[in-house]
Order: structure tokens, then C-alpha cells, then sequence
């Protein structure tokens, strides 16, 4: 979500400065006072520190539900990064330098359209190729761990080619902090 | 790699309370003692055979003698060894009230080469059921048996008398005393620890025709690709319980279990096979960087390589001589049906040409077929591979997708898994795509498992 602007209280104008008059001609008369800003009755939002969110402030739980690591999708049948793909993994190993002491398991998961027992192998590929491509950007190889679930564990039970799109993915999950 | 070993007590599943039957392939209990002598019936088309209720001695064992006739009439009817004279053009025959007032006139009046009936007494606390087969034209008994087993199973009797008739009289080994074996998630479990909402499998039993089914392993977590053991007393599955999948083996009787491919959380294994002699189980494992085929004893010890290639090979399934195993590989590109020697020497042969195959099962003699699932269109049909004459056929309709098949130790019906019921239910259905039969009804079951 973008984050809000913080209200900040705007200085009222300054008094207009007085015109000392060094001619005979009387002084202009002042500029009329302009009326100072009405102040909102919003009470101020308490000011928001300026660094991201603390997320090792938060549960295993909190953190899994609403991930920094986004999911790897796939084409059908395939294993294979695509490109828009390794921005993603890249994201994803900047958010693993920031937390060095995390730990998480990539799941390899797999649309129903497939056998369900050689997606297991399938799903293993794809966290495997996630995992890879994780360790060429210097991620420490110990630091993640891989599973496949196969068909077995769909995100989105629908049967439309955007369910199974969402279903086609390597799932990131902290397992310690 | 580690050696398998014995689960802690701790995690192992509650023992199944022990079979009421006997145990699939053991004779009952008593041994019977052999009446008259078995003639198989002249001629050689099928025998026109009538199954009525059996008698029973005293009232309170109707029901017993009812479901002994009606289960007995649905077994001889799925083997199609007999012309089986269907049961509602029975009601204007008069019962007979004990062996000697069988109606043999009205029952060739309908037709009837053969009648197979019997007696149901109470034995203390068992029954006592004795069978005959009568010819009708000669009005002899044929074939004759009697067994003691206990009084809760009357569909146990039936299944054994069918199962014996086949063999002595047709010397066919029938499947009445199979079972099933299946992943569900029909107990609505959730996985613990993830923040998602996923309902976990657990593997169930059944008899062959649907009754009996009840649950066998307690992970709390996901169990799939479950795998009989010949003697029909363990199964092997996969289970996700220790945080990573790797293969355990639950003797269903007895509340044992062991862990015999040694996996860790890195070493993964899945899709357990149990060879024909039930000594040793054939497995998917990741510890060579891609899926390979190993097999192992089923104590854990000899661990053996059977396939070696970059490509991914999963889904392992024996021959019925047990030295070789038809596989899955993506070697080519996509998934197909390899076999390669169990001792993992020579080329493996590839033998299907799908856009995707999977989850080859291997038929003994006569028959040598091997079915699996091959991809047609959005779904999957079941597809047969005669290893003589290298055909390939289709028996399933492309009615939902249709996978995981098993074949019958008899290699005349096979189980698959379907979605043509909306959610996937397990079906048997005959080998010449005849017979369709619902086994299961309540949540989604996959991945069936024939025993022997």
C-alpha cells in the first residue's frame, strides 16, 4: 500500500513588515493582515520514522501471511526462470541480505493438469531453479531449504487458466528468524 | 547414505484393531474338509449360474444368509467367469429350506446350468457356512466347501467362497479378498504450522468392492502414493510428518512402522513400489541433485541405483518377475514410460509416445499389459501397452481426467483415480473398459494401490 504523506503543520505567514518612510508622502496604508490558516481539528498522526518496517518485529506467522518474498511463477510444464521472474528472486535475495539471519524453504508447487505423482518430481525442479538462482546472487546455500508438494497443495482451488497460473509457483516460507 | 530406521513409538499410528477375516491371502482359520468331489461343469461356454440367498438355520441368521448370496452373486459377477442369471428374475423360485428341497426343476426352468447355494449355523460364537455348487441336470453337488470364521463379517464368507470357487473350479485367482489402498483428505484435516489453509491426505484401506473403508496412518500431515505389500499386511506411503517427504512403511495390524529409505531434510524421497516378493521397495529420491530411481530392502539395508540420468525419473513400478521396473522420465523432454532392468544395468526402453505419461502398473501373465495415465487434451485417459503385439489402446472416455492406475493382482480390472464425479474418486473398471464401478463417495481419494 503507498505509503501516506505525513500531515505537516504548515508555519502561519509572517506579520507584514513594517515600511519605514523616508520621503514627505504619507505611508501606504498597511496591506490588510491576512487571516491565519484555519488548523484541522484531525489531530496530528504521530510521526512515522522514516526507516522500512521492522520485520523481525513480527511472528513467523505475521510474516509468512503477508511475505517481503514474493512467489516465483511458472510457465506450464516448465522450471525454468523467466526473466520478469529473476527480478523477483532478486528482490527477494536484497530482502535476505537485509534479514542475514533468516532461514526459509522454497515449496515447488505445480497446477492440477498435470500426473500427480511426476509433479512431485516437477515441483521439486522449480524450487530447486529458484534456490539456484538464489545462491548465484550470493545467498549462502544453507540458508535455503527446498520441498516439493506436487499438485497437492493448490493456492487457488479454481479451475480457470488464471487459478493455475497462480498454482505454478516456487512458495517462499521463513522457517526461523 | 543413513541407514533406514524403527519410527519412535511416540509417532506411530494408533494399531488398525485387526481384521475380522481372515487375512487377505491366508485360508480361514479352520481348514475345511473337502466334500464330494469337484467335476468342472461339460461344455465349454460359461455356465449359466443362479446365487440365491442362502439358508439360514435359524431365523436371526437371515440377514447373514442374505448377504452372503447377494455379496457372493456381486464377486462371481465382477470376475465374468459365469453367465450369472441376474438376481431380480429370482422371486418366483420357492426358497429352499435346507440342501435336499433345492428347486432344481423351477431353477432350470429358468435357465440355470448351475446353482450355487449354501447353509448358515451358528458355530458358538462363529458361523458355520457350508457352499455347494449343484448341476442342475444331474442334481449333484459339484463343488463343495464349508467354513468356521466369526459371526461380523458374513461378506467375508462370501468373498472367500468366491475367490476358492474361481480357483478350483476355473483356475482363476480371484480378487473378493483385495483391498484398496488410497490417500483422502475426507477427515477435513488441516496442515499444522502453515499459514495457509491445506487439507492433508491421510491413506485409507477398502475392500475391493467399496466396503470397509477406514483410515490406517495418523501423520497430522500430508501422506500420498500409498504402495501394498504383497502379504497384504504393510503398507508403504509417502509422509511429509518429519517437515520433509521421505517413505515409511505401517504394518496396519500390527501399529509398527519403519522408515527405510533414510531420508533428512535434504535427502527426500517419494512414490514407494513394493516388489512382487515384498522384499524390496522402489523409490523417487532427490539425493543426486535430480530424481532418480533407487530401491531398497525393506529392512533399509542393501540400497541399490536404478537409474542414472540429468533428466527427472519418478514413479518406479516392478515387473511381475521383479527384475525390472517400469519408470517415468522427462528425458526426452516430456514425461513417458521407460523399462529398465531392477539392477539398474543396460539402456532403459522407452515404450510410449504421449504428450505426457505417467504411473505405469504392470500386469502379470496372461495378459503382460502395462497401463498409465496418458495426457488427452486438458485431461488425462488410462491407456494399456501390450508388451506382445506393442499396441496401445484407450479405456477410459475422457469423462473428467483419469489417472493412477492400478492394476487387479489378476490383471482383469484395474483401479484409477477420476474427476468425472466432480471431486476425484477412486473407480475399478474391467480391462476392456467394461464395468465401471464407484468405489469411493466422501471427499477427494487419489492414488490407489490394488493388493494381491
Amino acid at each position: 500500500c503507498s505509503r501516506k504523506k505525513p500531515p505537516v503543520a504548515r508555519p502561519t505567514p509572517p506579520p507584514p513588515s513594517a515600511t519605514t518612510n523616508t520621503g514627505g508622502a504619507p505611508p501606504p496604508p498597511p496591506a490588510p493582515l491576512r487571516e491565519p490558516e484555519p488548523v484541522s481539528s484531525v489531530p496530528a498522526e504521530p510521526a512515522i520514522s522514516g526507516t522500512a518496517v521492522d520485520y523481525n518485529a513480527r511472528s513467523l506467522d505475521e510474516l509468512n501471511r503477508e511475505s517481503p518474498l514474493q512467489p516465483v511463477y511458472y510457465a506450464l510444464d516448465s522450471a525454468d526462470v523467466a526473466a520478469d521472474m529473476q527480478g523477483t528472486l532478486t528482490k527477494n535475495s536484497e530482502v535476505l541480505r537485509q534479514y542475514p539471519s533468516w532461514v526459509v524453504t522454497v515449496e515447488g508447487h505445480c497446477d492440477e493438469r498435470g500426473t500427480a505423482e511426476y509433479n512431485l518430481a516437477l515441483g521439486e525442479r522449480r524450487a530447486q531453479a529458484a534456490r539456484a538462482y538464489l545462491i548465484s546472487l550470493g545467498i549462502p546455500a544453507e540458508r535455503i531449504k527446498i520441498v516439493s508438494y506436487g499438485k497437492e497443495f493448490p493456492f487457488d482451488p479454481g479451475t480457470t487458466e488464471e487459478a493455475y497460473a497462480k498454482n505454478r509457483r516456487a512458495h517462499f516460507v521463513v522457517t526461523s528468524k | 547414505a543413513p541407514q533406514g530406521r524403527q519410527a519412535p513409538a511416540s509417532q506411530q499410528p494408533a494399531p488398525a484393531q485387526p481384521p475380522t477375516t481372515p487375512p487377505p491371502g491366508q485360508p480361514p482359520p479352520q481348514q475345511p474338509d473337502q466334500i464330494g468331489v469337484s467335476i468342472t461343469l461339460s461344455g465349454g461356454a460359461a455356465p449359466r449360474v443362479a446365487v440365491p440367498n442362502f439358508i439360514a438355520a435359524s431365523p436371526d441368521l437371515k440377514a447373514a444368509a442374505d448377504t452372503i448370496g447377494e455379496v457372493l452373486w456381486d464377486d462371481l459377477r465382477f470376475e465374468r467367469e459365469y453367465d450369472l442369471i441376474p438376481r431380480a428374475s429370482y422371486a418366483p423360485i420357492t426358497p429352499a429350506t435346507s440342501m435336499e428341497t433345492v428347486p432344481f426343476d423351477q431353477w432350470k426352468e429358468l435357465g440355470a446350468n448351475a446353482v450355487l447355494i449354501g447353509t448358515v449355523r451358528q458355530n458358538a460364537s462363529s458361523l458355520t457356512v457350508q457352499a455347494r455348487l449343484f448341476d442342475v441336470a444331474t442334481q449333484r453337488s459339484v463343488w463343495a466347501k464349508e467354513y468356521t470364521a466369526s459371526a461380523n463379517n458374513p461378506r467375508g464368507f462370501a468373498h472367500t467362497i468366491s475367490d476358492e470357487l474361481h480357483k478350483e473350479q476355473r483356475s482363476l485367482v480371484g480378487v473378493a479378498r483385495t483391498k484398496l489402498a488410497f490417500a483422502s483428505d475426507r477427515d477435513g484435516e488441516q496442515a499444522r504450522g502453515t499459514v495457509e489453509q491445506r487439507s492433508i491426505k491421510e491413506i485409507y484401506i477398502a475392500d475391493y468392492d467399496g466396503d470397509a473403508q477406514r483410515r490406517v496412518t495418523v501423520n497430522r500431515s500430508l501422506a500420498i502414493n500409498p504402495s501394498w505389500s504383497s502379504d497384504g499386511r504393510a503398507i508403504a506411503y509417502t509422509s511429509y510428518r518429519r517437515g520433509y517427504p521421505d517413505i515409511y512403511v505401517s504394518y496396519i495390524y500390527q501399529g509398527k512402522m519403519d522408515q527405510p529409505a533414510g531420508g533428512t531434510e535434504t535427502i527426500h524421497n517419494f512414490l514407494p513400489a513394493f516388489s512382487p516378493d515384498g522384499s524390496r521397495i522402489a523409490f523417487m529420491t532427490n539425493r543426486d541433485g535430480n530424481m532418480e530411481i533407487y530401491s531398497v530392502s525393506r529392512d533399509g539395508s542393501n540400497l541399490r541405483r536404478v537409474t542414472s540420468h540429468p533428466g527427472n525419473d519418478s514413479t518406479p513400478t516392478w515387473s511381475p518377475a521383479g527384475n525390472q521396473i517400469a519408470f517415468t522420465s522427462d528425458r526426452s523432454g516430456s514425461p513417458q514410460i521407460y523399462i529398465a532392468d531392477a539392477d539398474g544395468m543396460g539402456q532403459p526402453r522407452r515404450i510410449t509416445n504421449e504428450s505426457w505419461a505417467d504411473r505405469a502398473t504392470w500386469s502379470p501373465a496372461p495378459y503382460n499389459e502395462i497401463a498409465y495415465a496418458g495426457r488427452n487434451g486438458p485431461g488425462f485417459d488410462i491407456k494399456i501397452f501390450s508388451l506382445e503385439q506393442g499396441q496401445i489402446r484407450t479405456v477410459t472416455d475422457s469423462n473428467g481426467s483419469n489417472e493412477s492406475p492400478s492394476w487387479a493382482p489378476n490383471g482383469r480390472h484395474l483401479a484409477f483415480a477420476s474427476t468425472r464425479a466432480g471431486r476425484t474418486q477412486i473407480f475399478t473398471i474391467a480391462r476392456d473398459g467394461n464395468d465401471l464401478h464407484q468405489v469411493t463417495k466422501a471427499g477427494n481419494n487419489v492414488q490407489p494401490s490394488w493388493s494381491r
